[in-house]
């Protein structure tokens, strides 16, 4: 049987001891091949973001296996490359200097370093930019930064938590295009955290729908759009379908959420 | 295009040295009318027409060097052992929670009265100034320290953890860029505090540069040489100021 490119198993993840612990992970599983582009959505409170930071490696306490080529892996690893919901530029480096830092980390020479990563800023559309402080960018802009700074580590798996979350509807489907380009030019592998169904589909070729807490996994839908894809895809009629039936996955799950906080906001006031 | 840009730059300069001429010229209107007593506040005329005595007769550039270079060490000092100080408390929560209501008090304790206490340590000498503007001026940069380097993004800290960096690079080059604009709020505060005190210890014990020089002046009831001094501790004062944002935009660019 071959070995799955990333394998999540049996993750379980808690918060706090005894009778107060939460459970926000229960027995999630799944494989993702390489080359390939999953993304997991769920409502808020599913527990998403800690299953990113499981898989990266930044939340080491868990029950569970992460794999990468068969090999287990706890803790950060370079085969990961994460960029995150929040803004993560560095404010007081230029767009090459944010881009290169990984470089710079690695101990590469400033010209070398500077070479490389000029690959990466012409990759997501930052060409001309490259001496400009973030301050001096959009909200898109400086994701793309914090993109490009992650893809210049070279990493295996790219890891995204809701990257696109603050950005306008029309800004987030441009910015798809430039994902799904990247993808198509590097065949990265890549693990996307989303509440965003346009934005599952649009990108993905499978997507795993999470329960409300604890955050399951119930239901993958394998999306069989042609690629190469862009954002004029959401057009499609198939494209509704499957919006359409990830919502109607979704749609319980998030109503279990907002009645949770309703009853969780009573209690506090009470 | 170029002059529109000039422009631009000087404005605000030209502005604030506007606002300066005119209170001026209404604190001499005001005297010369006679609301405020000239034997009180001397007329802003005179002060200026003192400028050239003062530094011709009381050797101003020896006396001014003097102040500077007394500032100077006070400040590499505070710079130093402030920000030191700031870092250990934010890495030892426990160190933190104990002192850091101490450090803030300190900051409003009249350090200066404490005079006698550092005389007898370091004798009349350069030494008790330099002391007393050092420890006047640490509370805000120890504080501003902390502040910045406790403020910093988490998601800043998951980028260096996430790329693997090690303690020592997460801290030179993430925390410690992230938390230096606090870092230069407190050391201007600080800067502010040691030239206070620095300038009132060499007033209250009649040594070194410009408070000796305002402690002469004041004795003989030069009231425009005097204000003069006083305008030469003011230059210091944005001298030192200009250099620490400088500094700061050198080490810490943003755009």
């Amino acid at each position: 049987m071959p070995v799955p490119f990333l394998a999540v198993t049996d993750i379980v993840k808690r918060f706090g001891v005894d009778d107060d612990a939460l459970l926000a992970v229960d027995r999630v599983s799944f494989a993702v091949e390489q080359g390939e582009f999953v993304s997991i959505i769920g409502p808020s409170g599913c527990g998403k973001s800690t299953l990113f930071n499981i898989i990266g490696g930044l939340m080491p306490e868990f029950e569970g296996r992460v794999a990468v080529g068969g090999e287990a892996v706890r803790g950060t690893h370079p085969a990961f490359g994460m960029v995150f919901q929040e803004e993560s530029t560095f404010p007081w480096r230029t767009v090459i200097d944010n881009v290169a830092f990984p470089l710079e980390i690695a101990g590469m020479g400033r010209r070398e370093r500077h070479e490389r990563a000029r690959r990466f800023v012409t990759m997501v559309g930052l060409a001309g930019f490259e001496r400009r402080y973030p301050a001096e960018l959009s909200g898109g802009m400086r994701q793309r930064v914090a993109i490009a700074r992650t893809l210049a580590s070279e990493p295996r798996i790219l890891l995204m938590d809701e990257p696109f979350a603050a950005l306008d509807e029309q800004t987030r489907l441009l910015l798809g295009d430039r994902v799904l380009q990247i993808h198509r030019e590097l065949r990265q592998t890549t693990l996307l955290i989303t509440h965003n169904i346009t934005e599952a589909v649009q990108l993905s070729d499978r997507v795993l729908v999470m329960t409300y807490r604890p955050g399951r996994l119930k239901r993958e839908v394998a999306i069989d759009l042609p690629r190469p894809r862009t954002s004029e895809v959401v057009g499609s009629d198939a494209f509704g379908h499957y919006v359409a039936q990830i919502w109607s996955d979704l749609r319980d799950e998030a109503s279990r959420g907002i009645r949770d906080d309703e009853t969780r906001a009573l209690g506090e006031r009470r | 295009m170029i002059a529109r840009r000039f422009a631009a730059h000087a404005a605000a300069p030209a502005l604030g040295a506007g606002t300066l001429v005119i209170l001026a010229v209404l604190v001499e209107g005001l005297i010369r009318a006679g609301v405020v007593n000239r034997f009180v506040v001397p007329l802003p005329s005179q002060v200026l027409a003192a400028i050239p005595r003062v530094v011709a007769e009381e050797s101003i550039a020896h006396r001014f060097w003097q102040t500077t270079q007394e500032a100077l060490w006070a400040s590499v000092l505070l710079v130093v052992v402030g920000v030191a100080l700031g870092m250990l408390l934010y890495r030892f929560r426990m160190l933190r929670r104990a002192c850091e209501t101490w450090v803030a008090a300190l900051a409003s304790a009249p350090i200066v009265l404490m005079y006698p206490l550092f005389l007898v340590i370091f004798g009349r000498s350069a030494a008790t100034i330099v002391a007393i503007g050092f420890v006047a001026g640490l509370p805000p940069v120890i504080l501003k320290t902390v502040e910045g380097l406790a403020g910093t993004r988490s998601v800043l800290l998951d980028v260096g953890r996430s790329l693997r960096l090690r303690h020592a690079q997460l801290f030179r080059k993430i925390l410690l860029p992230a938390a230096l604009p606090s870092i230069f709020v407190g050391i201007r505060v600080g800067l502010i505090f040691t030239l206070i005190n620095i300038v009132g210890v060499e007033y209250l014990i009649n040594f070194g540069g410009l408070g000796q020089l305002i402690n002469e002046l004041a004795e003989r009831y030069d009231l425009p040489g005097t204000y003069a001094a006083i305008g030469f501790v003011i230059l210091a004062s944005i001298l030192f100021f200009v250099v620490c944002e400088r500094t700061e935009a050198w080490l810490r660019p943003r755009g």
